[in-house]
Parts: C-alpha cells; structure tokens; sequence
C-alpha cells in the first residue's frame, strides 16, 4: 500500500515555475538561402532553373531590341520601315494613332471624346480605390450620370449646340472601350439578377431565368451578334430600330449577363442556410436581406470569377466587327490597307501594338481583382 | 411561482393550437398544444430529431406547418408576408451556430436590422448596438468582426443582436451546444440574466442545470410529440412518463 503511494507520488507533477518565453534560433534567410531553396534545391530543379534562364536569354533581347533601339520611332511614311526590316515601325502607330482612337469621328467634334475618355477614367479611380472618400456618390456618378454623359456627348445634342454624330463613324479604340464599359455595366446587374432568378420560388421567374441562361450559354457569342443584328429590328417597331452600334452593345451585355449569373450562383450556393435565417429572424424583408446580407458576402467569394468574365467579355469586343461595327482591332486592320504604309514590319508592329492594348487592360483588370480579394479578405477572417 | 409572474402571465404570448408539420412524408410535428404565457421561460428538451428546434422554428415561421394555427402576440401565423415579418420584428431567435454576419463588424451585426426595418437614424441604432454589446459584457469587441471572437463571444454577440430589434419573445435554439466547454457558462449567464428581467423565452437546450434553475415549465418531446410538460423540480425528480425517465436516465448522470 505504501509503496503504490510512494510511484503514484513520484508519477505526479506539479509545476513549481513557468517556462520563460525565448526567441526563436535564428533562422537562415537572405538572398543566397533564398535562391537555394527556390531555384537550386535539386539537381532538377537547378537544371530547369537553367533551361529558362538560357530560353530567357535566347529570346528576350532580340525581341527588345526589335522593338526599342532598331525600331523605326518617326516617319513621314512607309519607306524608312521597308528599309529597316529588322526593327518594329511604331512611326506607323504614331502616324494613325487618332485614326485608331476615334474611327472616323469627324476632328473637330474629337474633344467630346477625349472628355468622356477621361471622366470615365477619373471616375474609375474613383470608385475602384478602396480609401477614396465618398465612393458612395461616385457609384452614382459612374452608373447614372455617366452613361447619359457619355451618350449626349457622343451622340451629340442639337438643343445643346453638339452636332450629331453618326454611330457608323465611330470607331478604334473608342468602340472598343465603350462596349467594353457598356457590357461590364449591364452585365453585373443582370447576372445578378438572373442568377437569384434562378434561385427563386416562383416557377416562372426560375424557369425563364433557366431558360435564358441556357439559351445563351449554348450559343456561340458570333451567332448572338448576327442574331441581335438581324433578330432585333424584326421584334421592335420600326421607329425603334435600334442603332446598328447599339444592337451589338445589347448582344455583349446579354451574353456575358448569362455567364455572370452562373457565377453568382456559385457565390450564392457557397453560403449555408444560416445566413438566410439570422436574416430573416431579424424581420429582414428578401430585398434586404439580398442587399445587405447575402449578395456581400456571395459577391466576394466569386470576384475571380466575374474579373474573369470581365476579361472575357473585354476580349470578346474585337468580335464584334462581324456585324459592322469598327473596333480597334478592326480600326487596326484598316489602317493597313493605306497603300502609303504597306510593308511586313507594320503589319507585325500594328498586331504587336494591338496585343499590348488589350493585354494592359486584362492584366490591369486582374491585378485589381487580386488587391480588392487581399483587402477584402483582411476584413473578415473566417 | 410568484405572484408578480402571476401576474404578468395574464396574457399569452405564444398559442400552439394542434400543430402538425410533415418533411415531405415525415411526420414531424404531431398535435402540438401549448401555451406560453408573457413572461414565462420554457425549456424544450427531448431526444435529437425529436422535433424541439422545428418545434420553435415554425414560431418564426423559418418552418411552415401544415395543419393546426400558431398565435404570436395575437397575431396568427398565415402565408401573409406581412404578418411574418410582423411577428419576426417581435421575436428575437439565437441559434445554435451563430449565424452572424461575418462580413459586418460586431456593431454593424447588432444596428443592422434597427436600422434597415426600424428605420432608426444611423447614429441611434448604433447607440443601441453598443448599450445591448454592454447589457452582454462584450462592448469593447465592438469594431472586430465575428471571426475574430470566441464561440463565447459570438454567441453573445448573437444574442444582443437579436435584442435589438427589442423582442418581447426570445427563441434559443441550442445556443451552447457548439461551444468549448468553458464558454458555455458566459453565455447561459447572459441567458439567465434576460430571464431575470422578465423576458418571455424558449429555451431548446441539452443544459439540465439551467433549466432547473430557470425554466417555469420543461417541455419533453420525443418523436414528434410533447410527452410531458412538469414544473422543473418535479420533472427532473419525479418524472412521470417512461420515455422522459428513459430519457433523463440517459443524459444525467
């Protein structure tokens, strides 16, 4: 009996004084451990390390130099360019450069341009900058007045001493912009509502919500453009007509609307009952609850996925030249039809210029999508 | 009972008048008949699926019943929106998981709804917020969001929540069952505390200790139906039914 007490007592611990708190060891870091582990961390993985940095090296310069020191920066025409075949021509950039901005937007009327131009990109920063005070007014600058802005001044307003602009002498970089606007400002919207649509309790709304989603989804973007082109005027009177620039517009709008509701859903699956019932328990009517409780938190989830169709959508525009429409990469196309300017490097460089236009806007567009997910995510850890 | 509680009981504050619910062909709910009077703390106990948390869930309409009628402060449950709503300003509900919103902070949660369906001024309702944070002792979590608390502390914060849009009923629907175990106490205290000041409750909960200390009834339920209602002393010590002793036998030990 005594010798059980006596191991029960030497099993026993009592704790007589805390552990002191220490630093951790140092920890090997630096630039040379950084490029051990990263890129030299197995012979594999250094001979790969190898193979690019060589590619790299093969690639890169000869590319640099055709478009910096060897390119051909100011001409007067396409002469200097066929002489210099081993450079870029960005002289033909410079010397179409307003042909590519505008299309044939007469000159004189080109400052309206430039004026919603730069209120959309005021506007832009405006609201897409986390910190900017009063962002609430600037959504209702970027989604109401703007767009009535942009359509008088566009358009033109006799009562406003702006002559009328035909939309078929719009063109380059300013359709393509527009339409990309257009179709990422009615799209959301849209989505949104098709997608809680589809998520609703009344049969009808769900089933014609199921049935516009699906229509769209599986019909190619080009067939949606020829069919709102020749469709559109057969279903509104006559004096409706839609502009033949505007029956574009509606066709992006409506066929990234259908995508976005798809992501949307997504969003809205991923939250669990919980979140509709502590809403609806508080005597939150659908609206409000939609509004304030469920659509912030779905919305957020699925930011990737509507910066992608964003993307999508912008490198859709170009597509829309098969109903007419002269977007810059059409604008660009036609540039190269000037006998003055004809030559293999002007074509190369117009396509490379091209590429670099749209590629600014995506990678723009991504960057933002991956600091709003870092913001937002700093406010509510799970 | 005492005589002020007598007197607050005049009226009824919730009136099941045989309810029945089915989930597709299950009978969930069978003939339901029960009275809370203003004031009173109930406590539902029972076996899992035994129909306890959809027993309280159809007050607040978040569960349609099928057969029978529902008052809540004299208003009858119908399909009329309006009347829901109604009946949902009047009843606050806590719930087992929270459901807070995480993506508003701690005191945008408790203003939200005074200020979107009381139509309060902002500045009010967040006075209100911070008064009921500090009715729950948690003012000084009020500007972090609800995953940076404690189970503890979002249960709290749950429950001054549903305060704010100033219920004159309360539902719990196992407000501790998915807490640690130490966190437990600080939110049946808040609990304890509301009954105190003579608010009308419903308690669905697993914690024997507190509804001896607290419920005015114990409500059984087992298999869809209410098998015994007793005053807390006599249920738990002279239980009358086979299944509440069963069950009882189970879950004390």
């Amino acid at each position: 009996m005594a010798g059980t007490l006596s191991v029960a007592q030497a099993l026993a611990y009592v704790r007589k004084a805390s552990e002191p708190e220490e630093p951790p060891p140092m920890l090997l870091s630096g630039p040379l451990v950084w490029v051990r582990d990263n890129l030299f961390s197995s012979i594999v993985s250094g001979l790969t390390t190898l193979a690019f940095i060589a590619l790299a090296l093969w690639l890169a310069p000869p590319a640099i130099e055709w478009a910096t020191t060897l390119a051909v920066w100011s001409a007067p025409d396409g002469s200097l360019c066929r002489q210099h075949q081993d450079g870029a021509c960005w002289a033909f950039i410079a010397a179409k450069l307003d042909y590519l901005r505008f299309g044939s937007y007469p000159v004189s009327e080109r400052w309206r341009v430039e004026v919603v131009e730069a209120l959309g990109a005021g506007l832009t920063l405006w609201l897409l900058w986390p910190k900017a005070p009063r962002r609430g007014w600037a959504a209702v600058m970027f989604f109401a007045v703007y767009p009535v802005l942009t359509f008088v001044l566009l358009r033109g307003s006799e009562t406003l001493g702006l002559p009328t602009v035909d939309t078929l002498l719009w063109g380059g970089m300013l359709v393509s912009l527009l339409t990309a606007v257009v179709g990422i400002v009615f799209s959301l919207p849209l989505g949104i509502t098709l997608a809680l649509g589809r998520r609703s309790q009344m049969p009808v709304v769900r089933l014609a919500s199921v049935m516009f989603i699906e229509f769209v989804r599986g019909v190619p973007f080009i067939t949606i453009l020829f069919m709102a082109n020749t469709m559109l005027p057969l279903f509104v009177p006559e004096a409706w007509t839609p502009d033949r620039l505007l029956r574009p517009l509606i066709g992006i709008a409506l066929f990234s609307a259908a995508y976005m509701a798809e992501e949307v859903r997504g969003g809205l699956q991923s939250l669990g009952r919980g979140q509709y019932e502590g809403a609806l328990a508080l005597g939150l009517n659908y609206p409000r609850m939609m509004a304030l409780v469920i659509l912030p938190q779905a919305l957020v989830m699925v930011i990737p996925g509507i910066v992608n169709n964003f993307i999508g959508l912008f490198m859709d525009t170009t597509l829309i030249s098969v109903v007419g429409a002269t977007d810059f990469l059409e604008a660009m196309n036609n540039a190269f039809k000037d006998p003055a300017w004809s030559g293999p490097t002007i074509v190369a460089s117009g396509y490379a210029f091209a590429g670099m236009f749209y590629f600014v806007f995506c990678y723009g567009m991504a960057r933002y999508s991956a600091f709003m997910e870092r913001v937002l995510a700093k406010g509510h850890r799970k | 009972m005492t005589t002020s509680s007598l007197e607050a009981s005049n009226s009824i504050a919730i009136d099941f008048v045989g309810v029945h619910k089915w989930y597709g062909r299950f009978h969930a709910l069978r003939n339901i008949n029960l009275s809370v009077r203003r004031g009173e703390r109930i406590v539902v106990c029972g076996p899992s699926g035994s129909g306890k948390s959809t027993l309280i869930r159809c007050v607040n309409r978040l569960e349609e019943y099928q057969r029978g009628l529902i008052v809540v402060d004299g208003v009858e449950l119908t399909q009329d929106i309006r009347r829901i709503d109604e009946v949902r300003r009047d009843v606050g509900m806590v719930f087992q998981s929270f459901n807070l919103f995480p993506h508003l902070t701690v005191l945008e949660n408790c203003a939200l709804a005074p200020i979107w369906v009381r139509k309060m001024p902002r500045r009010d309702a967040e006075n209100l917020a911070m008064q009921l944070l500090t009715r729950v002792k948690i003012p000084e979590q009020s500007s972090k969001y609800p995953g940076q608390l404690s189970g503890g502390q979002q249960q709290r914060v749950a429950i001054a929540r549903a305060l704010s849009m100033n219920p004159r009923i309360m539902l719990f629907d196992e407000p501790t069952s998915a807490l640690d175990p130490e966190m437990v106490k600080e939110v049946l205290d808040t609990m304890t505390a509301l009954a105190q000041d003579g608010m009308t409750m419903i308690v669905v909960t697993h914690e024997m200790g507190f509804a001896r200390q607290i419920a005015d009834r114990v409500v059984f339920m087992d298999n869809g139906e209410i098998v015994e209602i007793n005053a807390p002393k006599l249920f738990f010590d002279n239980p009358q039914h086979d299944r509440t002793r069963l069950f009882l036998s189970q879950i004390l030990r």
